[in-house]
């Protein structure tokens, strides 16, 4: 007894929990973790600029709600992030790491501009936009199956991979540029601006409405194929144990490319509502970051489609939000990044609590146990 | 004779090109060998660059003639602190709270750039100052070379006309390596990136072994940004002016089969690839967005190829990735 005692018994104990915590408990945390994070940013605002934080809060806000504009400007944002992210959800679900979606968005652009470059006097605008979406589905789902196909055959590492996928496209889309503009000026400008070729059509006088509507749309057939068809089913399960999977008789090869191409499919069309419906051009910095970006928001939301509405949300009203305060206040647009980065980490940090449980040493009195 | 200039040119250029690189390589190899997938290191690089320059600002303006030795020290030190800050807080949220890995990193990499480019272009107007950052007498003390690097032709040029930074980046990952081979807390840290649970069970504080190595690894690749800023453009900052480097030295890691000893030399190598296109005499500027993809599809195949030959000795330590929670089984 006495012996048992002399070993050092650690301050702190962590285990895990038993039972998964109540929804609204684990909300709670992670809302509380949003309030926590805001106050550091709130701190870190007034430390670079001394500005009141509830000032350049609100400004904030504004410049994402004063004016119709800029609500429509802020959907288009969210939409946008969202449908990559629900690109990303079912290959992450499965634990396929797929950093790459930057590169198959990107792909997805490049195509469905090549289509804009090359067509824009032999077809019709209807018909056109139909080969832009069909060029840029294959484009990125071909982007993504590479490293799927080395991942399923070989177990080759999919992060690097799909990391440097992602600069081969990049470069693909500055060799294409190159080669499109012989003028100096290097940029390749709106494609077809007198004809408005290939753009996508403005509904109820709204430009990005398609955009927006697309997506809700998406997110919904997302939710449900997750949760309620055999091809989300088997992705869960393969995402939880390939033995299982196996022992189950899943083939999980054809599982990965599946999905992996249905992953990569979404992702062209996210560039191709980039190109045909937003910028009408294509530049290497497109998809702005959106393709890391959506990754966290996927992974924040537990890969539920539903939610991801609310974390796209989150991730865009920052980032407009600090790009607002960045100019009101005369600060460096980087700002945005600083603050989304330490939104992050306490999110990221929180999810500790939710699955673990602390226990703090207690006193033992003596002739105790 | 104009040839062989050419040459030399060339694989000076790689050199500047390849010590970030390799200080970013060096830096993540050790980060992985403890099981960590730093994914932060382009955005600790950022704030390693940054941490400097802010550190040699504030030096050359509180005195009025800056000695050299306090002009090289105190920017290195910054620098070490800044990158081992950023360090820190993806150990803690990946080794104490056991967060996602890649997801933690990614968010490090968009706060470190947010880090480097608001200080790097709003520093100035703190004090009331315009334009963009530049410390041009730090710059110079950290170009200087070795004295008799010129005495020596064509040899002196091409390999000796660094600053010491470059040469402190080969010295680095040669201890590196030999730390790792040659040493019992390096033979520890390896345990502990293959298998945390056996290294716990010998007797190894798995905990330590990841704090330490990923923080002594961040240190490691901020460095690499020190040089930059320092050394290649001349203590002068500009925003995203690092580019994609740091993912390049997360590819050198795979491509130099985590050792710190070949990334020497494949840091030239990429830092070779990297501006091989200025070389090539009659390109058209979109060839020369082709070349640019080749270290990165080099990279590529080594992976494949590698995952092909399932050899041991050229895998990723088998726990990469994964966070270690002793009452998991």
């Amino acid at each position: 007894m006495s012996k048992q005692k002399a070993v050092k018994e650690p301050f702190i104990h962590i285990t895990k929990k038993r039972n998964d915590m109540i929804w609204w408990k684990a909300w709670l945390i992670r809302g509380a973790a949003v309030l926590l994070a805001l106050i550091v940013c709130a701190f870190i605002i007034v430390l670079l600029t001394g500005y009141n934080p509830i000032e350049v809060y609100k400004k904030m806000i504004e410049g994402s709600f004063a004016t119709k504009r800029k609500v429509w400007a802020l959907l288009q944002g969210i939409a946008m992030l969202l449908c990559i992210s629900l690109a990303v959800t079912p290959a992450f679900k499965m634990k396929f790491w797929n950093l790459g979606a930057q590169g198959q968005v990107l792909v997805g652009a490049l195509a469905c501009a090549a289509c804009m470059f090359y067509f824009k006097s032999t077809l019709p605008s209807g018909l056109l936009i139909v080969v832009m979406l069909f060029a840029a589905i294959v484009a990125g789902m071909v982007w993504a199956l590479i490293p799927a196909f080395f991942k399923a055959h070989w177990n080759t590492n999919e992060s690097l991979f799909t990391l440097m996928m992602n600069y081969i496209a990049i470069q693909l889309v500055s060799f294409a540029v190159a080669s499109w503009v012989t003028s100096g000026s290097g940029v390749l400008g709106l494609l077809n601006a007198d004809t408005n070729c290939g753009w996508l059509p403005a509904v109820f006088e709204q430009k990005y409405f398609i955009n927006v509507a697309t997506v809700a749309l998406l997110t919904v057939i997302m939710y449900v194929y997750l949760k309620y068809t055999k091809h989300g089913y088997e992705i869960a399960v393969v995402g939880g144990s390939e033995n299982t999977a196996r022992y189950i008789g899943i083939n999980v090869k054809s599982v990965i490319l599946r999905t992996l191409a249905f992953s990569g499919a979404m992702c062209g069309l996210a560039g191709f509502l980039l190109v045909s419906g937003t910028h009408h051009t294509v530049t290497e910095t497109l998809e702005g970051g959106m393709g890391f970006t959506a990754i966290m928001v996927s992974w924040l939301a537990k890969f539920n489609p539903i939610v991801m509405v609310l974390t796209s949300f989150l991730i865009v009203f920052l980032q407009r939000g600090s790009s607002e305060i960045a100019t009101a206040f005369r600060l460096n647009e980087s700002v945005a990044d600083i603050l989304t980065g330490v939104i992050l980490f306490f999110i990221i940090g929180c999810e500790f609590f939710i699955r673990y449980e602390v226990h703090f040493r207690k006193k033992h009195k003596e002739g105790e146990e | 004779m104009n040839f062989l200039n050419t040459a030399a040119t060339f694989v000076n250029a790689a050199i500047i090109q390849g010590i970030p690189l390799l200080y970013g390589a060096t830096g993540e190899i050790i980060t992985e060998k403890s099981g960590n997938l730093n994914l932060g290191i382009p955005g600790i690089m950022y704030v390693g660059g940054i941490s400097g320059i802010i550190g040699a600002y504030l030096y050359e303006h509180s005195v009025e003639t800056p000695a050299a030795f306090w002009c090289i020290v105190i920017p290195f030190f910054a620098s070490l602190l800044g990158s081992a800050l950023m360090a820190l807080i993806y150990s803690f949220l990946t080794i104490t709270l056991r967060a996602n890995q890649n997801v933690t990193g990614l968010a490090l990499t968009t706060f470190g750039i947010g880090v480097g480019n608001f200080f790097g272009g709003s520093l100035l107007s703190f004090f009331n100052e315009s334009g963009s950052i530049a410390v041009i007498t730090t710059g110079g003390y950290y170009k200087t070379k070795l004295p008799f690097a010129d005495s020596l032709g064509l040899f002196g040029e091409t390999f000796l006309s660094f600053g010491f930074l470059a040469y402190l980046a080969v010295i680095i990952a040669i201890v590196a390596s030999w730390y790792l081979n040659h040493t019992r807390t390096g033979l520890n840290l390896r345990a502990v990136g293959e298998n945390p649970a056996t290294a716990d069970a010998a007797g190894i504080n798995v905990i330590r072994h990841k704090y330490l190595s990923t923080v002594i690894g961040g240190m490691i690749a901020g460095l690499g940004g020190l040089y930059f800023v320092m050394d290649y453009t001349c203590g002068a900052w500009t925003n995203n002016g690092f580019g994609d480097r740091g993912w390049l030295a997360i590819a050198i890691v795979i491509f130099a089969l985590w050792r710190p000893r070949s990334a020497i030399l494949s840091s030239f190598i990429f830092g070779g690839l990297y501006i091989i296109c200025v070389y090539i005499p009659g390109l058209s500027s979109a060839a020369k967005e082709l070349i640019k993809m080749l270290p990165y599809f080099v990279t590529i195949v080594v992976l494949v190829v590698t995952s092909l030959r399932k050899k041991r000795e050229y895998q990723p330590p088998a726990s990469l990735g994964l966070s270690y929670f002793r009452e998991e089984r």
